[in-house]
């Protein structure tokens, strides 16, 4: 008994260590985070985003170094550092300075957060020089966006910070990492953004860097962003965001043969660059909450209105592939129709005999009324008839998202069987029901870039490639589905007729007077009814200006589709617009000079006081004031460091690429 | 012929325990010291503590010759003088000690230190063997108990005040040598029980919860035992003494231990722990070691050791770096080594022809034992912070030669007996 003590304590105190030990080493997972924690610091390299160029090889977009000062919470000795000096530095407040400190401890103590992101050069210069007083405090570099450009911000977007949603969703960023938002930066992002390079570093307990983990086993390096080439003509986008200054509206222009998007404007638009840098998140939620004028809203893509006149193209090209009317079957206008007891539709036509030809030139709603009739009655059953005519109208791309490359739009609508079934239950409705549809009123509802593809299919007679809004991407070839051609339920020939109807819309229609000498154009005006609920009843606003064109007639070389709020009928604002976007896309110039600038210095800005009377500040008003004077500010921050004054140089801090 | 026969006699099976610890043990403490270092350098650069060690250990091989080649009888002759010299070094600090970190317990030589307490665990030993191998003495007996007693408490109090409570622990290991050689059994009992008692006090915080386990406990006793065995004085006496040991440990804890005396048993029961203050050496020595997983980080890969994270890692704390580096198979690998080389030991002791040299036997495995269990158990965080070095492994030229000497005179004994008759 005695003997057997010790060897007895012995082997169980053993064995208890070893099950101590166990439970340490393998059943324990914490201690392998901890230590990870502990002893590895994980360092990021970030690479350069891609530059954007227009579709001729101009810059759009380049970077500037922007620099983030980082902070590492526990490591900060806030009783002993100088706050003043330190808020001074940064001008900012010593509450900012707490509050801030007090989310990047919530955040983690122990991992970076970005304490105040987006210096300039000459911020992070003053900064830098004290930086080693502050202990906790370092600088991430990071490269931003600096814009060559002054137009355009609705199609490029902006980069920010990430979210935490993001941050959960997506693995590849950690907090203060930067992403694309809105337009190509966002829908593009993987490629523009590149492949951010990381390193394991072994630190010791006094958190110094003592060496690379495993000798870099795990590291990665970072992979440039790719270049991007738009499809984007610069000139062209600029000059449309120049007429349609003073007005709201937008205008989409794509190239017929390949289906890339030439302009893509929405009106009210704003500088690029105010979504740069510190300033960028007040100046967005200055833009996001003018909920007038809506800045932010890109109208060429979302705003969903009833087409009107510019649909009759579709009611005739569907009539004429179901053999319900040929070119010269003839309906009489009287300045309208009564279609139904007690339903009348007005025209505004000359009236008289109506065929095919004048029917589109005078955009006769008796003759597309009847013609639409027609071609719903064809079956008997009407529900497979409005069907037949959905299917046809589809094919064209409506009623559906596009699948263009930019990361919002709105379907449209596009009225089937179904749709009737829930408005007229248990009704014996027909084509005279719903004839609205013929002009584009009724249930029918197309965004602007759907009108200018209707364009672009109508210019290559009867087909169409999906927009897109990217060309090239260095070393990536073009998705498939921008390269794959749509063709229509319309047979080829049906075009024709319709196209030299279009033509005639110049020469003795709607349009006469606006046509360019020497270049053929081919166009359909419109006029949108809209209406706004103002406290719960639908009031009837002043019509949307519509105009649609492709060009040169053969051959041709741009559609496009120009809107106008609250800008009357088509040919008042649309139609100039559309005609002198087409002179400059294919001449480099106007020739009409006092008409161009009618529309540059119109303006619908008192009508739209009238109509949108305000709740918020005009925020592009504000927002060009704050342009002005941080630029003058920069100057004079300038001026002060170097003694001497060089002007605007901000716009020359471009990183430069190899 | 001498010499012939100590090499064919002695305990191999030891001898290469020894050397695979003495080995591994530099191996990781020259791991252990990398951190930081820009570069590795020689594992000879003897500016470095993992060349000192490889100094320590290549002056161990002369030390052993000496061992090996003195009279086996030496030991038992001159125990108690070595005794007494021992006690001399250790009073001679209180005069000419080097203080290092608050601890007065080194001489100062050049720039090399020697730690006499390191000895004085082999001097005890050998006195306490001599004491007990006296023929005269039974440990029935109640003075033999106080003289035994005084043997093993002289060293104490000597060290105690340098202050090194870490190797004043060490010393209770000799209850249970003597009571190997007759020690009635209620000392150990009691012993036990105290801890038992102390843990309780401390772990539920009031002595009220440990009394009325206490209580339950004697009544149930009183009921179950035979009418004649009941004692109704005898409970009420032990219960009072409970009581009185409870809230004394309370008064003691609460009022006489300092705050980082607290601090090192509330860690333990897992109250109140600041991870960068009290904390810290407990909780990264549990990352170090918990981070290892099956297998380790591989040698020389252990990122908390190459960080520094650990502190002591070179002595008190080497085992983290095996927890680390060798992962959870090599943590068992040396922890069987330690438990195979004790129980040789005991083994070896138990054959031993003469008492002294069965008791000196019993001496090395428990004081080494004592050692490997304080060590490791305050490594894994289930022991009190306190300073006791793992044998053979931590960095030390005291503590190494210590054991050496401690190991190799008991191998030589062994190997002596088959002269002795």
């Amino acid at each position: 008994m005695r003997k057997a003590l010790l060897p007895a304590i012995v082997i169980i105190i053993a064995s208890l260590l070893l099950i101590r030990l166990f439970y340490l080493q393998i059943i324990d997972d914490s201690f392998k985070l901890k230590s990870e924690n502990n002893a590895i610091k994980i360092k990021y390299d970030y690479p350069e985003r891609g530059y954007v160029y227009d579709r001729y090889g101009k810059l759009l977009i380049a970077n500037q170094p922007s620099y983030d000062i980082m902070v590492v919470p526990k490591d900060v000795k806030e009783d002993e550092m100088n706050i003043k000096e330190f808020c001074s530095l940064l001008d900012i407040s010593e509450t900012f300075f707490h509050e801030k400190m007090k989310k990047a401890r919530k955040y983690s103590p122990m991992l970076p957060s970005v304490f105040l992101p987006q210096l300039n050069k000459l911020e992070y210069a003053a900064f830098q020089e004290k930086i080693r007083k502050f202990n906790g405090f370092y600088i991430q570099k990071r490269s931003l966006r600096d814009y060559q450009v002054d137009y355009g911000a609705n199609v490029f977007g902006f980069i920010t910070q990430v979210n935490e949603n993001i941050v959960k969703k997506n693995p590849y960023y950690v907090g203060g990492d930067l992403i694309g938002r809105q337009g190509i930066e966002e829908s593009y992002e993987t490629f523009l953004r590149g492949q951010k390079g990381v390193k394991y570093i072994l630190k010791d307990k006094f958190n110094r860097e003592i060496g690379s983990y495993k000798e870099g086993k795990y590291d990665t390096i970072s992979k440039q962003g790719e270049d991007i080439t738009l499809t984007i003509d610069g000139e062209l986008q600029k000059y449309g965001e120049q007429l349609m200054v003073n007005k709201w509206g937008g205008i989409v222009a794509i190239e017929p043969k390949t289906g890339e998007i030439l302009a893509l404007v929405s009106a009210p638009n704003f500088n690029p660059a105010l979504l740069v840098g510190r300033k960028r998140s007040k100046n967005y939620t200055l833009l996001h909450n003018d909920s007038v004028a809506k800045p932010l809203y890109d109208r060429g893509l979302l705003a969903e209105y009833p087409p009107g006149s510019p649909f009759k193209i579709l009611t005739a090209l569907v009539a004429l592939q179901e053999g319900v009317i040929d070119e010269n079957t003839t309906f009489f206008c009287h300045h309208g129709f009564s279609y139904a007891r007690g339903r009348f539709m007005k025209c505004h036509c000359h009236g008289g005999a109506m065929q095919l030809h004048n029917g589109i030139y005078e955009s006769c709603n008796t003759y597309f009324g009847n013609v639409y009739i027609r071609t719903i009655n064809k079956y008997n059953n009407h529900s497979y008839g409005v069907d037949v005519w959905s299917k046809h109208v589809k094919s064209f791309g409506l009623g559906d998202f596009m699948g263009y490359d930019l990361p919002i739009g709105k379907r449209g609508k596009i009225p089937t069987s179904k749709t009737y079934k829930k408005i007229y239950p248990g009704w014996n409705w027909d084509g005279k029901t719903i004839v609205s549809n013929a002009i584009g009123q009724g249930e029918v509802l197309m965004t602007p870039i759907q009108l200018a593809n209707l364009m672009a299919t109508v210019a290559n007679r009867g087909y169409y490639y999906t927009p897109h809004i990217v060309k090239k991407i260095k070393g990536e070839v073009l998705d498939k589905k921008f390269r794959t051609r749509h063709v229509t339920t319309i047979d080829r020939k049906y075009f024709e007729p319709v196209i030299s109807g279009m033509f005639d819309v110049y020469n003795k229609g709607t349009a006469f007077g606006l046509g360019v000498e020497g270049i053929d154009i081919c166009g359909k005006t419109g006029t949108a009814e809209n209406y706004l609920k103002v406290n719960g009843k639908r009031v009837k606003l002043q019509d949307h200006s519509i105009f649609v064109a492709f060009a040169p007639k053969d051959n041709p070389k741009i559609a496009i589709a120009v809107f106008v709020e609250n800008g009357y009928w088509g040919k008042r604002w649309a139609g100039p617009i559309t005609t002198l976007m087409i002179e400059k896309y294919l001449r480099r110039k106007i020739t009409r000079v006092d008409f161009e600038k009618r529309m540059l210095e119109g303006s619908l800005k008192d009508q739209y006081a009238k109509l949108y009377p305000r709740k918020h500040q005009d925020s592009l008003a504000l927002l060009n004031e704050r342009v002005k004077d941080s630029m003058e500010g920069l100057n004079k921050k300038q001026d002060s460091i170097k003694g001497v004054k060089p002007k605007n140089e901000s716009k020359k801090d471009t990183l430069k690429k190899k | 012929m001498r010499h012939q026969s100590v090499t064919s006699n002695i305990d191999w099976i030891s001898v290469v325990i020894y050397i695979t610890l003495v080995i591994m043990g530099w191996l990781n403490i020259y791991s252990s010291s990398l951190s930081s270092i820009a570069g590795e350098t020689s594992i000879f650069d003897f500016t470095q503590i993992y060349g000192k060690q490889f100094l320590f250990i290549l002056f161990s091989i002369p030390i052993i010759f000496v061992i090996l080649s003195v009279e086996a009888k030496f030991y038992d002759k001159y125990a108690i003088v070595i005794f007494a010299f021992s006690l001399l070094s250790l009073a001679g600090l209180f005069v000419v000690g080097k203080t290092i970190a608050g601890q007065r317990c080194w001489y100062g030589i050049g720039s090399f230190t020697l730690q006499p307490s390191e000895f004085a665990k082999v001097a005890t030993a050998l006195a306490l063997s001599k004491y007990l191998s006296d023929v005269q003495v039974n440990l029935k007996d109640f003075n033999r108990q106080i003289q035994a007693l005084m043997v093993i408490f002289l060293p104490v109090l000597l060290i105690l005040p340098q202050p090194d409570p870490g190797s004043a622990l060490i010393y209770s290991v000799f209850f249970i040598v003597l009571y190997r050689e007759g020690l009635p059994g209620w000392y150990l009992l009691t012993g036990f029980i105290a801890i038992v008692l102390f843990v309780l006090t401390l772990a539920t915080n009031s002595p009220f919860i440990v009394i009325g386990i206490t209580t339950v406990v004697l009544v149930i006793n009183y009921f179950r035992s035979r009418i004649v065995d009941r004692n109704i004085i005898a409970s009420v006496l032990l219960l009072l003494i409970v009581t009185g040991f409870s809230f004394s440990v309370n008064y003691v804890f609460n009022h006489v231990f300092k705050q980082h005396h607290r601090d090192r048993f509330n860690i333990l029961l897992g109250k109140e722990v600041d991870m960068k203050g009290i904390g810290y050496n407990t909780n990264q020595s549990e990352i170090a070691i918990g981070s290892g997983g099956w297998f380790g980080k591989g040698y020389l890969e252990g990122t908390q050791t190459k960080g520094g994270f650990v502190p002591e890692q070179h002595t008190d704390y080497i085992f983290t770096t095996v927890g680390e580096e060798w992962g959870f198979v090599g943590s068992v690998f040396v922890i069987g080594l330690f438990v195979a080389l004790i129980l040789r030991i005991i083994y070896l002791a138990e054959r031993q022809k003469t008492k002294f040299s069965r008791v000196y036997g019993y001496c090395v495995a428990s004081i080494l034992f004592i050692h490997f269990f304080v060590n490791i158990a305050m490594v894994i965080g289930v022991f009190p912070t306190i300073g006791v070095p793992l044998p053979f492994f931590s960095y030390g030229g005291s503590g190494l030669w210590g054991f050496t000497i401690l190991l190799f005179v008991f191998l030589k004994m062994d190997a002596n007996k088959v002269n002795e008759w």
